[in-house]
């Protein structure tokens, strides 16, 4: 179970307004996170990852505490270790697409099988920069998965891949979600995007 | 012709620059990360060298490093070292003037660079010193080949700071620069030539290789 309540300040075009967010995800879910642009959404996964810290707000991720500003507890990015999908992908341009999994695991079985899922195999010594749009993509998901994950975050996905490449690698996610009991935060625009994939949604305006 | 100038000159470059590298990496990262006050005024220390006329950096390292007062005669009391007159002072006298071209170039680089790199590699579990190593520095290899090279190329060409703090002495502190000088001094200009076509030569070559190996990629030292 991930327990958040958070309240953080945000600078929008209309001036200022407040990100109050309180919420529980039961373990193994997957929720959709949507809304307006600017509302959020991606500062909220921000401040579960650690990168942003919020004025006011308690994190609890099943039995340890990540965040609670009345205790001064702030655990930093790298001891949470939540898989986080970048929105920009945040590849390394050093790497090519074996380096970035090796980089991330050191179980070579998991890194073959991600391969596989995201149908990278094929492509293993290419870096970033040689990729399509849709391949930099999945890159960015194989490397959130490599972890193994227990609270993956993922902003816009899944927004680069076709429809049939959608379909298809929600489809085989949802089955490793399950495998390593992931409980998943997706933030997407598009409202057919996740249908019947979620167990639930969070409104952020 | 004596060549031992040009020697000692490379010499005084190679270890500046090895020695700045070591420094200045560390610092340009440090100081790409955020602002603070504090900050401001090291990186105003750090860049003052481009500024300062040379002879004002060397009269006054020349004050602290004398060995008949303060923080020189400590030093040639307690370790019994000397940075007057000697090669380990041109090379303390370098490292200070030459640092802002390898710092500045590094963290400029470091600050082109998405914040998500650094966030993307935390993520996964690794500390700052790995996420520095393997995946800031190589994607800064650019700018690092240029801040190595205009550090190398600015060391060879110091004149004014090296001949207040290390003088003129042959073998020890008399470098190209200052031999150039001195050539003229005597009116012998076939000396001087030489020196100098040696020391535009190496300069010219070192340029051009920046470019080659960073495949035309390479800020030029006057953007």
């Amino acid at each position: 179970m991930i327990s958040i309540a958070i309240e953080k300040k945000l600078k929008v075009y209309q001036g200022r307004q407040v990100l109050k967010i309180e919420r529980q995800f039961p373990a193994g879910s997957i929720t959709k996170i949507y809304g307006p642009s600017g509302s959020g959404k991606t500062t909220f996964l921000k401040i579960i990852t650690g990168f942003i810290t919020p004025e006011k707000g308690k994190i609890l991720v099943d039995d340890s505490t990540w965040l609670d500003t009345d205790l001064n507890i702030n655990i930093p990015p790298q001891k949470r270790m939540p898989g986080f999908v970048f929105q920009d992908y945040a590849l390394f341009p050093n790497m090519t697409i074996r380096e970035h999994l090796e980089y991330a695991t050191t179980d070579k079985d998991w890194i073959v099988r991600l391969l596989l899922l995201g149908k990278l195999d094929t492509l293993i010594d290419h870096k970033p920069i040689h990729l399509s749009g849709g391949q930099q993509q999945r890159l960015a998901i194989l490397r959130a998965l490599a972890i193994k994950p227990k609270l993956l975050l993922m902003d816009e996905p899944f927004s680069a891949l076709d429809p049939e490449m959608k379909t298809e690698l929600i489809e085989e996610l949802t089955i490793v979600f399950k495998e390593i009991g992931a409980t998943v935060l997706i933030v997407s625009h598009n409202p057919q995007e996740l249908e019947g994939l979620v167990d639930g949604e969070l409104l952020i305006v | 012709m004596d060549l031992s100038p040009i020697w000692l000159t490379l010499k005084l470059a190679a270890i500046t620059t090895l020695l700045l590298l070591i420094a200045g990496l560390p610092v340009a990262w440090w100081l790409s990360r955020g602002r603070s006050f504090f900050k401001t005024i090291i990186e105003a220390i750090i860049t003052m060298p481009l500024v300062l006329p040379p002879s004002v950096l060397g009269f006054y390292l020349l004050l602290a490093f004398s060995p008949r007062h303060g923080l020189g005669k400590w030093l040639q009391d307690a370790f019994d070292v000397q940075f007057v007159f000697s090669f380990q002072g041109l090379v303390l006298a370098s490292f200070i003037y030459s640092m802002p071209f390898m710092v500045g170039p590094i963290k400029s680089a470091l600050q082109q660079l998405p914040v998500s790199l650094s966030q993307a590699s935390y993520i996964l579990g690794k500390t700052k010193w790995q996420t520095f190593k393997s995946v800031l520095v190589p994607n800064i290899k650019p700018s690092i080949l240029t801040a190595i090279v205009l550090t190398f190329a600015h060391t060879l060409g110091e004149f004014g700071v090296v001949l207040m703090i290390g003088g003129n002495i042959p073998g020890v502190t008399r470098v190209a620069s200052i031999a150039v000088y001195d050539s003229v001094e005597r009116m012998d200009y076939p000396a001087a030539n030489t020196y100098s076509l040696i020391l535009f030569s190496i300069t010219f070559l070192m340029v051009i290789s920046v470019f080659v190996f960073n495949k035309y990629q390479a800020k030029s030292p006057l953007e």
